[in-house]
């Protein structure tokens, strides 16, 4: 079947996204300022992002269903597109400072951005199949992008090992559920009798899949390594993009198949658990900066993973109740990336060169070399904390909401003693930067230089999280509306 | 409905502009900064002295009432009003915020502009939580004041500060984090977070909880103001963060911070869930008097000056527990009164021991003795204030304590023979203390020439002591302002027997009581005329 011009409209920005990356590729033998190419790749993400504008207004289903351009895609087209937009910033700096080359960077960002959207967009378990491929090739390259270093080597093999396993898990969980049910459409798959084993068996495996890429545990292990390992910006993207793209996937099978909600209530119960626990009890000890910010990376896929139980539980009944769970889902999650970004983009302009300098010793006494930068951290650790006036806040407390709602008040209780597990490593971290001195030879270090695209995504994010934390209504408002996922 | 301009809203964000600007100032002028922080404290605290032309006499329900839709969905508004209970417990933060600047003149040198930042949104956090009439609205202002509070210990506290500090926090968010479910599950039964829509549903009837259901929501807020209180055996943050707090941390954290606790057991307990609170009152009792003794017990043996007044805290408000758990209207009006009253006394007992702190270094009641040759001003304060907080007629103390045990009596009078023997106890280690700090054979050739009062501790303490006698002397003003708040929250936990327990028949024949029941009388009767 020829592709309508409506078609192309409505995968406009991963076609943006695509194109700035082989442009960028394309370009890379001929011209040589690094100036051009962030330049370059600023525009690009910008364009990608605009474009989501463009194929939310000619919104509906594309090439026969096989992608969906609704509410739904378009937020998590804005929040991926978003989140690239302000890597590109962090890493310019960043990979001039760790004499990088720096196009291919660029180019695999954008490949992996539009893998994010395909993946948000997907209608049909191939095509989403085939974003996750994007996306995950590009992060195990970007993920061993500092190649004469170790740590970023062993990043990267082990993110490609797990990472291909888990999507080998994904792909026969396709097939199976293709065996049941005849179909990879996600709509059609709705219409199907959803009590065979086969399909069961293969919603399971699909779930492995992306319980991987949104370090649900128990496949959580290869996050504290992977983001440890990998250059800083690219963690900021792992913990922030990625994440969300599996999760609309996720979201978007249940929203679909009603059998997928049947069966899947009480996987969703025992992953939040599990996933919590191990991420803030394995938190609680760490003494690296980035492990302990990939460890509540996991902790909160658990809160996440909280939501969806309460999505599902409340499909089970078949009543739309559910709104406000989806609600809570997508709102955590831009709260989330937003606070992620900025507290990794700190972490990595702190690191200094060859990112040396991430130990929470290094912290020690931060307030008084530089307040500003210390008083940002502290914002972005009581939003992951969720203590009001930060977009964090809202977020827990809608899936709080979606919880009770939900009849889930053990969960919910669950996840409260979470967070106050969860307060104690956050905390950590204000303490040695506000209650410690700092040491000798950082006193006389003097101040790490804070460049002008790291300040701006400070400004963006740190705007972003107490606007949303202070004023929710807009992103509210627009989540809830009744079309946000079009069948 | 929404008169009175936005006074409320004014006295809440006033600190924080304040605040705002003290973080403009440059870092070093430390008397600017100073005398910025001080003008803005002494401010509200006028500003917050209109209240009591806005909460008239005898009225119930919420006065100066301000209302603004804020979050669509869920409807969450920005909803403040007043009455004589959350009145009175601003205007002893007011007080209470320039006498803590003050104390701080001097004793802090270090890092001046951000510790009067913290001490201001500090006000901002505390005063919200009063006026808030918006459960999550009160629950956003709740978890505000702990940040501030949080590192008024850990950057300016005492040795082991940063683990008073991370212990502060990490109870009571335990503690709100239940709540914060607690409230959500109600704002599902009821479709609102705004208290007196559930308060007005609750009394119609169009709102009935099931039992078991209420009781674990009872559970979720009592468990979060008990740890605030804080109620025995929940109390082991306490005595830490007392002791490593600096002064005016004390001061603050005593004198308002544990009010918030049993303001909300008043304010939310009771009239949210009043079938539960009468379940629970025996046990709520049964702890609130093991802490009355338990904290004058250990009080007792106290070799540490700052811990004796911390844990004196715990049995005092086990008085405020248990008046407020006693269900009787005299009972409840002496735990508000006791609640500020205790706000006076133990604040200004924290004042003493920060100024010989700030002499020694040292809070080991066997480094002091026979201080009182070298500083007889300081030890007069110090005998007159002790006084206050052992309950001596005519003093704060007094008031407070005697009208709990009266309404405690009438509920049922072995809690009253019980909770009467920590008032014996706190004469005890109060009076023990003194006499071994004070009196005797100056045993430290240090302490020989230590200074009397300066100027300025003698203006905090005398305004203190004036505080003290006034609230003694002149209760009933006070009293007569508390009386319709404390009527209503009667009337929605106990109904059928609100009127009998103000009635002047179960009045004990003592002058000053007979005065002041028939202040309540007087009130309680407008009320019903109208």
């Amino acid at each position: 079947m020829f592709p309508r011009a409506i078609d192309m409209y409505r995968v406009l920005p991963e076609l943006m996204w695509c194109g700035f990356g082989v442009l960028v590729m394309f370009l890379q033998p001929f011209v040589r300022g690094r100036q051009f190419f962030t330049f370059l790749a600023l525009l690009g993400s910008l364009a990608g992002t605009g474009a989501a504008f463009a194929s939310f207004l000619h919104g509906g289903p594309g090439f026969s269903g096989l992608v969906q351009s609704d509410s739904f895609t378009f937020f998590f087209r804005l929040l991926v597109g978003s989140v690239s937009f302000l890597v590109v910033l962090a890493a310019g700096p960043y990979l001039d400072r760790e004499k990088l080359p720096i196009a291919e960077f660029y180019a695999l960002l954008f490949f992996a951005t539009a893998g994010m959207g395909v993946l948000a967009s997907a209608q049909e378990l191939l095509t989403a199949f085939i974003g996750l491929e994007m996306s995950s090739i590009s992060s195990y390259v970007l993920a061993g992008y500092r190649r004469d270093s170790l740590k970023s080597s062993e990043s990267a093999m082990k993110y490609f090992l797990l990472g291909s396993f888990a999507t080998a898990f994904f792909l026969y969980g396709i097939a199976l559920v293709y065996g049941a049910t005849g179909t990879t459409l996600l709509d059609k798959m709705a219409l199907t009798d959803g009590t065979s084993t086969l399909l069961k068996l293969g919603l399971a495996l699909i779930l492995i899949g992306l319980g991987f890429k949104v370090a649900a545990a128990p496949f959580q292990v290869w996050t504290p390594d992977v983001y440890e390992g990998a250059p800083t910006p690219v963690t900021a993207l792992f913990s922030a993009g990625p994440k969300a793209a599996a999760f609309a996937l996720l979201l978007r099978i249940f929203a679909t198949v009603p059998a997928a909600t049947q069966y899947w209530f009480w996987a969703f119960w025992v992953l939040a658990v599990l996933t919590m626990f191990a991420g803030n009890l394995g938190a609680l000890v760490q003494t690296n900066m980035k492990r302990l910010l990939a460890y509540s990376s996991i902790a909160h896929a658990g809160y996440i993973l909280v939501a969806f139980a309460a999505v599902t539980s409340m499909a089970q009944g078949g009543s739309s109740e559910a709104a406000p769970a989806y609600a809570a889902v997508l709102f955590y999650l831009l709260s989330y990336a937003l606070v992620k970004l900025g507290a990794f983009t700190i972490v990595s302009q702190l690191g200094g060169t060859g990112e040396k300098n991430l130990s929470l010793d290094d912290y020690a006494g931060l307030s008084q070399r530089q307040p500003f930068v210390a008083a940002m951290l502290s914002i972005y650790l009581l939003s992951l904390l969720g203590l009001p006036v930060t977009a964090g806040f809202f977020g827990k407390f809608y899936i709080f909401k979606a919880a009770v709602n939900s009849h889930l008040i053990s969960l919910a209780v669950l996840m409260a003693i979470n967070s106050v597990i969860g307060a104690y490593y956050y905390l950590r971290v204000i303490v040695v930067m506000y209650m410690r001195e700092p040491s000798a030879e950082a006193a006389a270090a003097g101040p790490v230089p804070f460049p002008l695209g790291v300040n701006a995504v400070l400004l963006i994010t740190f705007v972003g999280t107490i606007l949303f934390g202070v004023y929710p209504n807009p992103v509210i408002n627009f989540i809830l509306r009744p079309n946000l996922l079009a069948h | 409905m929404l008169s009175g301009g936005h006074l409320l809203s004014v006295l809440i964000f006033f600190p924080a502009a304040g605040a705002l600007a003290l973080m403009m100032l440059r870092g070093d002028d430390y008397k600017f900064i100073r005398a910025i922080a001080m003008l803005v404290s002494v401010a509200e605290l006028l500003f917050s002295l209109i209240l009591l032309r806005g909460v008239p006499i005898g009225t119930s329900g919420y006065q100066l009432e301000e209302f603004a839709k804020w979050i669509s969905a869920p409807p969450i508004h920005y909803h403040l009003g007043a009455d004589g209970i959350s009145m009175f417990l601003v205007l002893l933060t007011t007080f209470l915020t320039p006498i803590s600047v003050l104390a701080s003149w001097s004793s802090i040198q270090h890092r001046v502009k951000e510790f009067f930042v913290m001490l201001l949104l500090l006000e901002v956090g505390v005063i919200g939580v009063f006026f808030a009439l918006d459960m999550f609205l009160f629950f956003l202002f709740w978890e505000l004041m702990l940040i501030p509070m949080a590192f008024l210990i850990g950057i300016w506290g005492h040795e082991r500060r940063v683990y008073a500090a991370v212990k502060f926090v990490l109870y009571t968010m335990a503690g709100s984090i239940l709540m914060l479910v607690g409230i959500i599950w109600l704002y599902n039964a009821t479709g609102t977070f705004d208290l007196p829509t559930i308060q007005q549903a609750l009394a119609n009837g169009q709102l009935v909880l099931e039992p078991r259901t209420e009781m674990l929501l009872f559970l979720a807020f009592f468990f979060a103001f008990a740890i605030k209180v804080p109620l025995f055996p929940l109390h082991t943050w306490l005595p830490d963060a007392h002791v490593e707090a600096p002064t005016a941390g004390s001061v603050m954290l005593a004198g308002v911070l544990l009010k918030l606790g049993t303001y909300g057991m008043i304010r939310f307990c009771l009239p949210l869930f009043p079938e539960a609170s009468h379940r629970a009152a025996r046990w709520v009792a049964v702890l609130a008097i093991i802490g009355i003794i338990y904290g004058a017990l250990v009080s007792m043996v106290q070799p540490n000056l700052k811990k004796l007044v911390a844990y004196s805290s715990v049995s005092h408000l086990g008085f405020v527990v248990l008046g407020i758990f006693a269900f009787q209207n005299i009972s409840m009006q002496g735990a508000v009164f006791q609640m500020l009253a205790h706000g006076i006394s133990t604040g200004a007992l924290f004042l003493l021991v920060g100024m010989l702190y700030d002499r020694r270094h040292t809070f080991e009641i066997s480094e002091f003795g026979g201080l009182s040759t070298p500083m007889p001003k300081l030890a007069a304060f110090f005998l007159f204030v002790a006084l206050s907080s052992l309950g001596l007629p005519m003093l704060n103390g007094f008031v407070g304590e005697f009208l709990i045990l009266l309404g405690t009596y009438q509920r049922h009078w072995g809690w009253a023979a019980w909770a009467a023997l920590g008032v014996i106890l706190s004469a005890c280690y109060l009076l023990w203390s003194y006499q071994r700090v004070f009196f005797g054979e100056i045993t430290r050739e240090k302490n020989r020439t230590l200074l009397d009062a300066s100027v300025r501790e003698k203006w905090i303490l005398a305004t203190m002591a004036v505080v003290i006698l006034w609230m003694g002397i002149g209760s009933p003003f006070i009293t007569r302002r508390t009386a319709a708040a404390t009527q209503t929250v009667m009337d929605q936990v106990e109904p059928q027997r609100a009127y009998e327990a103000s009635s002047p028949a179960s009045v004990k024949p003592q002058a000053k009581i007979v005065r002041m029941n028939a202040a309540q009388t007087a009130a309680i009767e407008r009320l019903g005329s109208r």
